[in-house]
């Protein structure tokens, strides 16, 4: 039996009507369990509800219905100690320098000032932005504020790690070179990865599990085992078993994302 | 320098040239005005002798704390009632019409509650500048996006924190702006209350010197408030620029 790291029974989500709208049921019921140390990725349609699941197990919002445990005490609607999130938007301070940003990681850690630094340099070091500590994220590039973003959340040393879309707004090369450094990182901290994408090479190319998740309100469709080693790389969408595994996501996927689209399926 | 900086200067030194000229030929006369020259040697003068430092004192004083008062009341207020909705739309009729009001009109009534001190004109001074401060202060913590409040409290930031950490810096340009404001009209409230109704500062000094004919009093003072009010308004104005710049707006 492997060891559950994050467990999500019956949650559902909910939101409020508001100026003159229905009511929004935006999630679930889901039913997940995520391992310890694993990679996971969830894939779904536009507005499927994965940021709200996202922001469900971070503490940042409460779910209607169900229990979310994580390393098995229950979150409800407080942030648990020791998980990092990177957001789909950007999220860098901009009036912070690069390291300032990555060093308000640390700003609720007791720890001498000397040692902050050092972990700042560190933490800067590991995400090739050594070079840029004093630059304001003005001065960056859309994936140089996403490392930083990512450096932020790493210096806290969290053990699950929770990423919305981080690569979103990147071009192809830099998302898979990000998708790199991110197993890297992985491996390294051995923390448990949940990813949400949008991009099913991504999904494949990362995860160990994937799951697929349906038009709203988002429910688990698919949950794909990947198998692959941990110390792989960008290199495994030359596989064989890479196309297997991402057409049986797109044949999932396809539907559901054509409901969200507002189109019938039969008729495209 | 910037072209736009050289023009400006030029302006300014075509508009006092031509004063300066007016007066010497005496289109305007003596009883009038003095020559921007004269003003400059008065004002000079004023200052070394020192006679007038109390009044100036006095003024600068109480507009300084008229404006720290409006800061914080101004800030503190705007980050209490940010996140009421109710409450903030019962204010807003209040915020948006506030400054049709004339609140000197209150300044005998304001003497009656609080003596004939400087209580009253500190508060003429604090009235005009904090409803600016927290239009501005609110209006830039508007701006905030989600995703910053909520990387605050990933990282385990509380409410205060939230507001020193996050909310106000994010919003300091616009914060800034109503600083520049509450500078404005902590000058005007002071000086214009000292005019009214005073026995020491320097628009009771400038009122005094008008009605005795003491040009040599009246104009220095006059450019000395002028001073004080646009050197405070150039740093900040600069201040903002650096914070902007820093942001990638140039
Ligand atoms: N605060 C809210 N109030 C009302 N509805 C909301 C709120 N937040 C999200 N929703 C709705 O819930 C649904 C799911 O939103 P969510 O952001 O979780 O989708 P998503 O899968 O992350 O989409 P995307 O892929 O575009 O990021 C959407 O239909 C959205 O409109
Ligand atoms: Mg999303």
């Amino acid at each position: 039996m492997p060891d559950v790291h994050v467990s999500m029974r019956g949650i559902e989500k909910t939101f409020p009507a508001s100026g003159g709208g229905r009511e929004v049921h935006a999630l679930g019921p889901i039913d997940l369990e995520l391992h310890r140390g694993e990679f996971f990725a969830i894939v779904g349609p536009s507005g499927c509800g994965k940021s709200t699941l996202l922001e469900l197990i971070a503490g940042l919002a409460e779910a209607s219905a169900g229990v979310v445990q994580f390393e098995g005490r229950e979150i409800r609607g407080e942030i648990a100690d020791r998980v990092g999130v990177v957001f789909q938007e950007d999220a860098c301070f901009p009036w912070l320098s690069v390291a300032e940003n990555v060093a308000f990681g640390l700003r609720k850690a007791n720890l001498p000032a000397a040692d902050k630094a050092r972990r700042v340099d560190e933490a800067l070091g590991i995400m090739g932005l050594q070079d840029f500590a004093r630059h304001y994220p003005a001065q960056l590039s859309g994936g140089m504020r996403q490392r930083v973003c990512i450096a932020r959340t790493l210096i806290t040393e969290p053990r699950l790690i929770l990423l919305d879309e981080p690569f979103g707004a990147l071009d192809q090369q830099t998302r898979l070179l990000m998708g790199e450094e991110v197993l890297r990182l992985w491996r390294q901290t051995k923390a448990t990865v949940f990813l949400i994408t949008h991009a099913l090479d991504e999904a494949a190319m990362l995860a160990d599990r994937i799951a697929v998740m349906s038009a709203r309100p988002g429910r688990l469709i698919d949950i794909v085992e990947t198998g692959w080693p941990a110390d792989r790389d960008s290199r495994i969408i030359e596989r064989v078993e890479f196309g297997t595994i991402t057409s049986r996501l797109w044949r999932s996927l396809r539907a559901e994302s054509l409901k969200a689209g507002g189109r019938p399926a039969d008729r495209a | 320098m910037s072209r736009v900086t050289i023009y400006r200067i030029l302006v300014i030194a075509a508009a006092i040239g031509i004063l300066e000229l007016l007066c010497l030929i005496g289109t305007i006369d003596r009883i009038t005005m003095q020559a921007p020259h004269l003003i400059a040697r008065d004002l000079a003068a004023i200052l070394v002798a020192g006679k007038l430092n109390g009044a100036i004192a006095k003024t600068l004083t109480n507009a300084s704390v008229a404006f720290v008062l409006a800061l914080t009341v101004g800030i503190a207020t705007a980050v209490a009632i940010h996140g009421y909705r109710a409450l903030r739309e019962t204010l807003d009729p209040l915020f948006a019409t506030y400054y049709a009001i004339p609140v000197f009109g209150f300044y005998p009534l304001l003497i009656i509650l609080l003596g004939l001190g400087d209580a009253p004109q500190i508060m003429i001074a604090f009235m005009l500048g904090v409803v600016a401060v927290i239009v501005n202060t609110l209006n830039g913590l508007d701006r905030v996006p989600n995703v910053l409040k909520k990387t605050a409290r990933i990282h385990g930031m509380g409410r205060l924190d939230l507001a020193f950490t996050v909310t106000l810096p994010y919003a300091a340009p616009h914060v800034l702006t109503g600083v520049k404001l509450a500078v404005a009209y902590s000058l005007i409230g002071i000086v214009g209350a000292e005019f009214i109704m005073s026995r020491g500062g320097m628009g009771y000094e400038i009122s005094f010197a008008f009605t005795n004919f003491d040009n040599a009093t009246m104009y220095p003072l006059i450019v000395l408030i002028l001073l004080v009010s646009i050197t405070a308004n150039t740093l900040l104005s600069l201040w903002e620029k650096m914070l902007l710049t820093r942001r990638g707006y140039s």
